[in-house]
């Protein structure tokens, strides 16, 4: 008795504290966003619904997302599976250093991407363009990134690991029981490979589709940097020019309304799919994984990951270089083109820069604290089942996955730039709209870092007399401090590459690494940029190397 | 190597002559304490669409010459600029001191919207009618014109087109690079001139052409650079001088029906947080040396009389210029944007 009232106290300030943030990160916003999207002079009104709908150029940008979107989704699973099998099942050589670049790769953020493939693949200066022309004496351009197929081809090369992790987890989980089976019963390698794997890991595949498409749809860096030159929109990049002048605040909540509703349902779909966990054949960590052995396919296996990888980082990162030592990225790195004024610019010249990485790594910082903290808690809550209704505070935590980047921000601009809360102008809105973003990853990895310490050992502390708290402090947070550190940095990650919320969010006070490059992007300030993406680049990369030492394995979560 | 050591000679030649004229003016500000009042504020805000590199370039001579006042500069393009003021002020924020933008009908706008502070910089009495407001508020900081650009490298000169008419030629089908004026206040000037030269269809032919759509009326010049396009259809003359300076393989054609002139006004805000910093700021861009500055390395034009400009570039009086009202510019804006989106797709 005296046990349950004291577990419905505890509930009882866990569940206000959790009201009250979800009023602030979630439900004001968009309870905002759906009024806004029906208001009208006179009361409420589908006005808005219907000018967006009727808008025959709107419709095409819809119809360029689900483009995009789709092509996005069936690309990363052609990539990412067969590239997750290789390194997972295969003796494929380099696996380790696949999985090395498949990780930088997922970093890396996707408008960065998308602007040095702007330098490899523009139809007349872009570089490969320009090797083409010269190797085989053509007029026309190889490439032309300024295509939707060319903005398909970036997202996909960015968006490829969501899908390998996917499926590589996946792959790591299922022994090899079955495919030895069919082997011995005289199918070859590859027909194993598709009767018996690939059914296998089939709802892992649908829902590394559905993730990745996903991605695309929120996406607004690189289509806005792919995507208008050639003189066509997507939702995202629509939305965002509903805030030029004179501002459309209303249509870009009625637009945004869609763009939920689908991230939503497509999830609907995930979960269902992933529910149905029927296959026996996974959640055994008995059986053997056995290597398969390619033959001769060793090495041109190996040729094919390394396309991959030129593609998303070599060629990439290598251009972003050379573009910050030029003087002008278009023409051979030459010791008259050779140049330190990028850098010199960048950081002495160029006033914005030093605001921006403080204000990108204060917002980094505060919100992978406040955010990396909320989550353990809130893990440990529901995976203790401390409170009443554990269940709802998992979902909520988790439910920020449907909103995209660019909906948040509309939803909170609408908010808190109206009292009782002004915050816009403020680095407070663009922590609330990271913290919100961010929270379903941070929250993933919480929970499944306080699901893999068993509550034996908490158990054994309380019988020996322990109280809540010192067993929290002596045995759970040890145990669980590797997991938090992972937590924190993938959140900081997040935060630091933002780009789609921050866009409209920002103002000229509260600029961040990502808006910055974006500015310098409309004024075609090449050489600024590359010096600022190494910047944001580095930033990553020692980020990732401290998850890495904490987890004491990489973070693609894939355990060998 | 020599391109080199001239540039770093102008600016050497600059901030000597910007800290000479900052002694002057700072005698005249000392008298009536607005130095000071200006020091205590510490800073000044400013909101401008001029290029990039000439905009800190300003901001750092304007603080050698005033040490303890700061410039904040935040460049972004003319429409953003205005998108942003407004966006400010509906939050209640007021942040924003000088606002310097290259759509003259912006400024009709704040005007009317009560927004400026009517303030007559020091010097401008010389400047001719088109560069001052009737009711001094607003001022024409400087001015450029838009011109078509091509790349040598990709385009004999004799093939180069001459006429704005040219362009429609399908034969740059796929070649042609444009800013855009939902970004760019250079652009929805050149918009508007074009459109009362030739209508609508004029710029409906133009996007079947099939052009590259940039923001920036700057990054033309860059494009066109680097041989991503030959040909610029629009863009601010400067940008093109510059990059030209620098050694890139690129021509300017000032076309002979005539080249739209874009007068990029500056003002103060009526809720200036630094009035004085604003006014102290304002003075010492419209000074001799600073208006020199513009024209020399930034290839710019000016209002102000005494300013010379450099000999391989024409001068204002040899072009046969194509002007809008101001006040067409701000009641026609959205239909500006709206038609140019129709056209080019975004």
């Amino acid at each position: 008795m005296r046990l349950g009232a004291r577990a419905l106290d505890r509930s009882a300030v866990v569940w206000v504290g959790a009201a009250l943030a979800l009023v602030v990160l979630m439900a004001l916003p968009l309870g905002w966003l759906v009024a806004l999207s029906v208001s009208g002079e006179q009361g409420a009104t589908l006005a808005h619904y219907r000018a967006v709908l009727g808008d025959l150029a709107l419709r095409k940008a819809v119809w360029n997302t689900i483009v995009l979107a789709f092509w996005v989704g069936l690309g990363s699973v052609a990539v990412g599976a067969p590239l997750a099998w290789l390194t997972a099942r295969t003796d494929v050589p380099g696996r380790g250093v696949i999985r090395t670049l498949v990780l930088a790769s997922f970093v890396t953020p996707p408008f960065l991407g998308a602007f040095a493939w702007v330098m490899l693949a523009g139809p007349n200066a872009g570089l490969l363009n320009k090797l083409w022309r010269g190797a085989t004496g053509s007029e026309d351009a190889l490439l032309n990134i300024f295509s939707m197929p060319g903005l398909i081809f970036v997202v996909t090369t960015y968006t490829f690991p969501y899908v390998y992790i996917m499926i590589a987890n996946t792959l790591a989980l299922i022994a090899s029981d079955l495919e030895e089976a069919a082997a011995i019963l005289g199918a070859g390698r590859f027909a194993v490979a598709l009767t018996v794997t690939l059914p296998m890991v089939l709802p892992a595949l649908v829902s590394g589709f559905i993730l990745a498409v996903l991605q695309a749809l929120a996406l607004f860096g690189s289509p806005a940097i792919l995507s208008l030159p050639a003189g066509f929109h997507t939702i995202t990049t629509q939305i965002w020019t509903f805030f030029h002048f004179p501002p459309k605040i209303e249509m870009a909540a009625a637009f945004s309304i869609p763009l939920l509703l689908a991230t939503a349902l497509l999830l609907l779909v995930q979960k269902r799919i992933l529910g149905r966990r029927g296959y026996a054949a996974i959640g055994g960590k008995g059986g053997q994984r056995r290597t398969i052995a390619l033959g001769r396919w060793r090495w041109p296996a190996f040729g094919a990951c390394l396309v991959v990888m030129a593609c998303a980082i070599f060629l990439p990162y290598g251009i972003l270089a050379k573009a910050a030592l030029s003087r002008a990225w278009a023409q051979p790195l030459t010791w008259d083109n050779l140049t330190l004024a990028n850098f010199t610019f960048t950081f002495f010249e160029y006033g914005a820069t030093r605001d921006a990485i403080v204000n990108t790594l204060e917002l980094g910082v505060a919100t992978a604290t406040v955010g990396a903290g909320l989550v353990a808690l809130l893990a440990y809550i529901t995976s203790r089942r401390l409170v009443l209704g554990h269940r709802l505070v998992g979902f909520l935590a988790l439910a920020p996955v449907v909103i995209p980047g660019v909906v948040l921000a509309v939803a909170l601009f609408i908010a808190y730039t109206r009292p009782p809360l002004l915050l816009y102008g403020t680095l407070a809105i663009l922590f609330i709209a990271y913290l919100t973003k961010e929270m379903p990853v941070g929250y993933a990895q919480s929970d499944a870092t306080f699901r893999g310490i068993p509550p034996e050992l908490e158990d054994a502390g309380r019988i020996l007399g322990a109280g809540r708290l010192r067993i929290l402090r002596d045995v759970t947070a040890p145990l669980a401090r590797s997991g938090i550190i992972a937590a924190w940095c993938f959140i900081f990650i997040g935060v630091i590459r933002e780009l789609s919320a921050s866009i409209i969010l920002f103002t000229p006070t509260t600029k961040v690494m990502s808006v910055v490059i974006f500015d310098l992007k409309e004024e075609g300030q090449f050489g600024a940029i590359a010096v600022l993406g190494l910047v944001m680049l580095a930033l990553t990369f020692v980020t990732v190397a401290v998850v890495q030492a904490a987890l004491g394995r990489d973070v693609l979560g894939v355990r060998e | 190597m020599t391109l080199r050591l001239s540039r770093t000679w102008t600016r050497r030649v600059a901030l000597v002559a910007s800290l000479a004229v900052g002694a002057l003016v700072s005698t005249a500000f000392a008298q009536d304490g607005r130095l000071e009042a200006a020091k205590k504020e510490g800073k000044v805000v400013w909101y401008t669409s001029l290029a990039l590199p000439s905009a800190e370039k300003v901001a750092k001579l304007f603080e050698a010459a005033y040490p303890g006042v700061k410039v904040e500069v935040h460049r972004t393009g003319s429409e953003r600029i205005i998108a942003r003021v407004m966006q400010e002020l509906k939050a209640n924020i007021k942040n924003v001191d000088v606002v310097h933008t290259s759509d003259a009908g912006h400024f009709v706008f704040f005007k009317a919207q009560k927004l400026l502070t009517k303030y007559t910089p020091a010097g401008v009495d010389g400047f001719p009618a088109g560069f001052k407001d009737r009711d001094g508020y607003y001022y024409g900081l400087r001015a450029t014109v838009n011109v078509i650009a091509y790349n040598t490298k990709a385009i004999p000169a004799a093939e180069a087109p001459k006429t704005w008419k040219d362009l429609l030629d399908p034969k740059w089908k796929g070649k042609m690079v444009t800013a855009h004026p939902g970004y760019s206040g250079v652009i929805s000037t050149h918009v508007l001139a074009l459109v009362n030269q030739y209508g609508w269809d004029y710029f409906k032919q133009l996007a079947q052409n099939k052009l590259m759509l940039v923001q920036s009326a700057v990054d033309p010049s860059g494009v066109v650079a680097s041989g991503e396009r030959p040909v610029a259809v629009d863009g601010g003359e400067y940008t093109f001088y510059q990059i030209k300076k620098k050694g890139n393989p690129v021509e300017i054609v000032y076309p002979k029906e005539g080249v739209p002139l874009v007068v990029s006004p500056t003002a103060i805000m009526s809720f200036a947080p630094h009035p004085n910093a604003a006014k102290l700021f304002t003075d010492f861009t419209f000074s001799r040396e600073i208006q020199q500055v513009m024209a020399d390395s930034e290839g710019l034009y000016t209002g102000h009389p005494e300013v010379k400009y450099p000999t391989d570039k024409p001068k204002l009086s040899d072009l046969k210029l194509l002007t809008v009202d101001p006040e067409e510019l701000e009641k026609r804006g959205e239909e500006i944007r709206q038609r140019f989106v129709e056209f080019f797709g975004a």
